[in-house]
C-alpha cells in the first residue's frame, strides 16, 4: 500500500503573544512546528504501515525551511519526503494550495492520502476537501481513527458533533484527521541518524505540470482586502478587595443589568 | 465569467434528521441584512428526504424563497451526495452568495463544493458586511484568534462562505412574510457515490449545548477537579452551564463539548464568568462576544481583564463558594 501525508510547517500560534498596549502581533521568537492535525494524519499513516506494511511519502508545499517537518517525519518513520517549493506557489489561498498540491500527487502513486483536518496558523480545513475534489476520489474528513482490511477497503471513525459515524470506503481515499484519535510517536534515535542523510526531493511549478494561472496569489479567487489586529476592548471595572466585598459588587452589578 | 448573472444570497439550511439546525436559522437572518444591503432576495436551500414541510419556518425566518431537494439519497449527510445536489442546484439559480454553516457538516461541504464550483471560500467568519462596490466582505479570525483579516472574492461567483454556529443571530419570526418554494431535482451520478455510511453513534457528551446557554461558568485548568465541583454548583444557582478554558479539556477535567474557545465553541451568553481562566487568546476569541463578562482571576494581569467589563483580582476557591451562598439567598428572598 502507497501512502501519501500532507504536512504543514506552522508557526506554533499558542506562542504568539499580543502587545497589550499596542495589540499587535508579536511573532519574534515564534517556533515553527509540524502542524498538530498533521502530525496525527502522519501517525494515521505509520499505524497502518507497522500493521500492513507501506510505503509513507510526506509532502509539503513551504519555503525551503520546510524542510524541517520533512526531515522530522521522516525521523518519525516516514520513508520519503517531498518539498514542492516555488515562489510561483507564494500567496495562495486554499484553492491554489489545493491545486499544487493535487498538481503533485497526480504525478505520484498512492492508495491514500492523508491531510490533517486544519492547520493552527488558518484554522480553515478547506484544502483536504479541496485536493480530493481535484482528484475526483472521495473524502472522510474529521477522521478519529482509520482501520483498513488488508485489501482495499479502509473504514474511518468520523467525529461529528453529536458522537461520531463510522463510513466505509474504497481505495483511493482522502481522510482529513483531527487530533483527537491518536499521540504522534516521537522521532527514533534511528530514525534521526538516517533522516538527516535522506534526500528530500524538491520539485518546481515546473516540476509537476500545473497549470500556473491556478497557483500562487494569482490562482486564488480570495484575497485579503485588509488584516488587522483585534486591538484592545477597554477593560471594564477591575476591583482588588476581600472576597465578601469582591462577591458583593459582583451581586450589585448584575442586579444593576437585570442579569439577576 | 459574466458576475453580473449572479445574483441572491443562498443559505444552506443543514437538517440532520429533518431537524433544522440553529446555524442555519441565524444565517438566515444575516443573509437578510445582506440582501436587503444589495436590494436582492434570500434563497433558502434545504436537502434531505422528506424535508419539504420545513420550508414555511424558513420564510418566516427570513428567506423569499425556498429550493427544496428531496431524495432518498440524501436522507443521511454524505459528501458526494449533498455535493452534487448543490452543486447542481447553484449553477442553475446562480446566487452572488453562498452561506454555510460552519459544522462538520459544513465544513465538509463548503470546500468540496467551492472546489467544485472553481470559487473561493472564507472560513469560519465572525462578521459579514457589504462594501461600497457591492462585494462580500469576509472578516474570519487568523493566527489562533490573533490576528482578523478581511477577505474578499471579487472576481469569482458565487462569493463562499462558512460562520460557527453561535455567531450571528437569529431574528424572530414573522408569521406574516410571503415567499415562494419550489423543488429542484438533480440529475445524479450514482457511480460517484463510493463512501458508505454504516453507522451513526450519539454520545452522551452531545447532550448539552453550551452555545444555547443564556449564563455560562466557565473555569480553567487552575480551578482543578475540585474547583469544578464548586463551579456546578454556583451553576445550578444561576441556572447556568458550565464551559472550561482548553487547559481544563486537555487536563481531562471537562468534556471536549463544554469547551469555549478557537478550537472548542464560540458562545455569547448574556453573562459569562471567567473563573481562574488567564484569557490566551484563543480562549477571548471563543467569548469575547458576550453581553457581560465577569472575570476573577489571581493575577491581575491576566488578559482576560483585557475582556472583562467586571474584573475581579482574587481567589477563585474563597469567591465561588461565597457567591453561591450570596446568590442562593438572594433566590430565597425573591
Amino acid at each position: 500500500m502507497k501512502i501519501v501525508v500532507c504536512i504543514k510547517q506552522v508557526p506554533d500560534t499558542t506562542e504568539i503573544k499580543i502587545n497589550p498596549l499596542t495589540g499587535t502581533l508579536i511573532r519574534d521568537g515564534v517556533p515553527s512546528i509540524m502542524n498538530p492535525d498533521d502530525k496525527c494524519g502522519l501517525e494515521v499513516a505509520l499505524t497502518l504501515k507497522d500493521k500492513y506494511g507501506a510505503h509513507v511519502t510526506v509532502i509539503t508545499m513551504g519555503p525551503p525551511q520546510a524542510d524541517d517537518v520533512l526531515r522530522e517525519a521522516l525521523a518519525m518513520g516516514a520513508d520519503e519526503a517531498v518539498l514542492l517549493t516555488d515562489r510561483k506557489f507564494a500567496g495562495a489561498d486554499t484553492l491554489a494550495t489545493s491545486n499544487a498540491l493535487a498538481s503533485a500527487l497526480r504525478k505520484m502513486e498512492w492508495n491514500l492520502i492523508v491531510t490533517g483536518r486544519q492547520a493552527i496558523d488558518g484554522d480553515t480545513a478547506q484544502v483536504g476537501p479541496q485536493i480530493a475534489e481535484h482528484l475526483d476520489i472521495p473524502q472522510i474528513s474529521y477522521a478519529e481513527e482509520v482501520s483498513y482490511d488488508g485489501d482495499k477497503t479502509f473504514k474511518v471513525k468520523r467525529q461529528t458533533e453529536e458522537g461520531y459515524q463510522i463510513l466505509e470506503a474504497d481505495s483511493p481515499l482522502l481522510v482529513t484527521v483531527i487530533t483527537s484519535g491518536n499521540k504522534p510517536r516521537y522521532m527514533s534515535v534511528k530514525g534521526i541518524v538516517e533522516a538527516v542523510e535522506k534526500e528530500v526531493h524538491t520539485l518546481g511549478a515546473a516540476d509537476i505540470n500545473a497549470d500556473e494561472s491556478k497557483l500562487g496569489l494569482k490562482g486564488s479567487p480570495t484575497k485579503v482586502h485588509k488584516a488587522f489586529s483585534k486591538g484592545v476592548k477597554s477593560a471594564g471595572e477591575q476591583f482588588e478587595v476581600e472576597p465578601e466585598e469582591a462577591v458583593g459588587i459582583i451581586i450589585s452589578k448584575l442586579k444593576e443589568k437585570f442579569i439577576i | 465569467m459574466e458576475l453580473s448573472t449572479y445574483k441572491d444570497v443562498l443559505v444552506f439550511i443543514e437538517q440532520r434528521e429533518s431537524n433544522v439546525q440553529s446555524v442555519a436559522l441565524e444565517l438566515l437572518g444575516k443573509a437578510r441584512d445582506l440582501a436587503d444591503c444589495l436590494g436582492e432576495k434570500v434563497i433558502a436551500l434545504i436537502a434531505g428526504e422528506s424535508i419539504t414541510e420545513k420550508a414555511q419556518d424558513l420564510i418566516y425566518y427570513g428567506a423569499d424563497e425556498v429550493i427544496c431537494i428531496d431524495s432518498p439519497f440524501l436522507k443521511d449527510y454524505i459528501t458526494e451526495q449533498y455535493t452534487q445536489a448543490l452543486y447542481q442546484a447553484i449553477q442553475s439559480r446562480k446566487p452572488s452568495i453562498v452561506l454555510i454553516g460552519a459544522t462538520t457538516i459544513g465544513r465538509d461541504i463548503g470546500p468540496r463544493l467551492s472546489a467544485r464550483l472553481c470559487t473561493g471560500l472564507t472560513a469560519d467568519c465572525t462578521k459579514l458586511e457589504i462594501s461600497e462596490d457591492r462585494n462580500l466582505l469576509m472578516t474570519r479570525p487568523a493566527f489562533g484568534g490573533n490576528l482578523m483579516a478581511t477577505i474578499v472574492c471579487k472576481e469569482h461567483r458565487p462569493q463562499m462562505s462558512t460562520v460557527r454556529p453561535g455567531v450571528m443571530r437569529k431574528r424572530e419570526t414573522d408569521l406574516s412574510r410571503i415567499g415562494s418554494i419550489e423543488h429542484f431535482s438533480p440529475n445524479f451520478d450514482t457511480s460517484k457515490f463510493k463512501v458508505k455510511l454504516l453507522e451513526s453513534v450519539k454520545e452522551e457528551r452531545g447532550k448539552i449545548d453550551i452555545t444555547e446557554a443564556k449564563i455560562l461558568v466557565s473555569g480553567g485548568r487552575g480551578a482543578g477537579s475540585g474547583g469544578f465541583k464548586k463551579l456546578k454548583e454556583l451553576a445550578k444557582v444561576l441556572n447556568a452551564e458550565v464551559s472550561a478554558s482548553r487547559a481544563a479539556v486537555d487536563a481531562g477535567i471537562v468534556s471536549h463539548d463544554r469547551q469555549v474557545g478557537q478550537t472548542g465553541k464560540t458562545v455569547r451568553p448574556n453573562l459569562y464568568f471567567a473563573l481562574g481562566i488567564s484569557g490566551a487568546i484563543q480562549h477571548l476569541a471563543g467569548m469575547e462576544e458576550s453581553d457581560f463578562i465577569v472575570a476573577v482571576n489571581k493575577d491581575k494581569y491576566a488578559p482576560i481583564f483585557q475582556v472583562s467589563d467586571l474584573g475581579i483580582v482574587g481567589d477563585v476557591s474563597q469567591i465561588v463558594p461565597l457567591l453561591t451562598e450570596r446568590l442562593a439567598k438572594e433566590k430565597k428572598g425573591r
